[in-house]
């Protein structure tokens, strides 16, 4: 179980067979890893993105996360990955992967993982386009997707 | 206490971080908005009514309500947008 705030890109698939290896009781991992988008919210193209954070905040929230998600289902192991300062279109910004005996807990605590670090893991994406800079706005779908998991 | 400050709030207020000392009647999260507001026109825009403005009293999540009695680190930022 970890989680790790980093500048540096990963390699999402050595992380995955990294967490697997050996791992003879696990029969399910599931990994999400999501991409900085050429498209700005606006629609203009992206020149980069530059993730601010608030690093000791942010540990201790994504590792708030992971252990209440491995408190709601019986997980192997699991990793959160999160990158901060500038990112390129195309490069990864955040990584998920959950280990498990089967794959609903694996796919449902991915999910959860991803849906509370938007909303609670104190990170800011700015845009860089060629108009100038601008702060991403929350947006109220990701509000509902965390809040979806407070009613089970 | 140190506060500080992230993303819009931080380029509004115009620096990181300060140390301030809250006088006594500062209680809570919304007493030292008030407080800050009125320190100067920068404040004032950052913390205009109405802006999104959530706070974290010692790196955890804090409602307007949430006491700072004791509290050594005060951040204040705009909702959160990472993954």
């Amino acid at each position: 179980m970890a989680v790790r705030l980093q500048r540096e890109p990963f390699d999402a698939g050595a992380e995955a067979a990294r967490l697997t290896q050996g791992r003879e009781e696990v029969g399910a991992v599931v990994t999400f890893t999501g991409l900085c988008r050429r498209g700005a919210d606006s629609g203009a193209p992206l020149t980069a993105l530059t993730l601010e954070c608030y690093p000791e905040m942010a540990e201790q929230e994504l590792a708030r996360i992971e252990a209440e998600a491995r408190a709601r289902w019986p997980l192997a192991d699991a990793l959160v990955i999160h990158r901060h300062g500038r990112i390129r279109p195309g490069e990864p910004i955040v990584f998920v992967a959950t280990l498990s005996a089967h794959r609903a807990a694996a796919f449902e605590a991915a999910q959860f993982l991803m849906d509370y670090l938007k909303t609670s893991a104190p990170f800011w994406k700015q845009e860089e386009t060629e108009e100038g800079t601008s702060w991403v706005a929350a947006k109220a779908v990701d509000d509902d997707a965390a809040r979806r998991w407070d009613e089970g | 206490m140190k506060l500080l400050y992230f993303a819009w709030v931080r380029e509004r207020v115009g620096h990181p971080e300060e140390e301030a000392t809250p006088p006594a009647g500062v209680e809570t999260v919304a007493d030292l908005v008030d407080w800050l507001r009125a320190r100067g026109p920068e404040y004032a825009y950052a913390f205009a009514p109405g802006a999104a403005i959530r706070a974290a009293v010692d790196k955890r999540h804090a409602k307007p309500e949430a006491s700072i009695a004791g509290a050594r680190e005060v951040a204040f930022f705009p909702p959160m947008t990472g993954g």
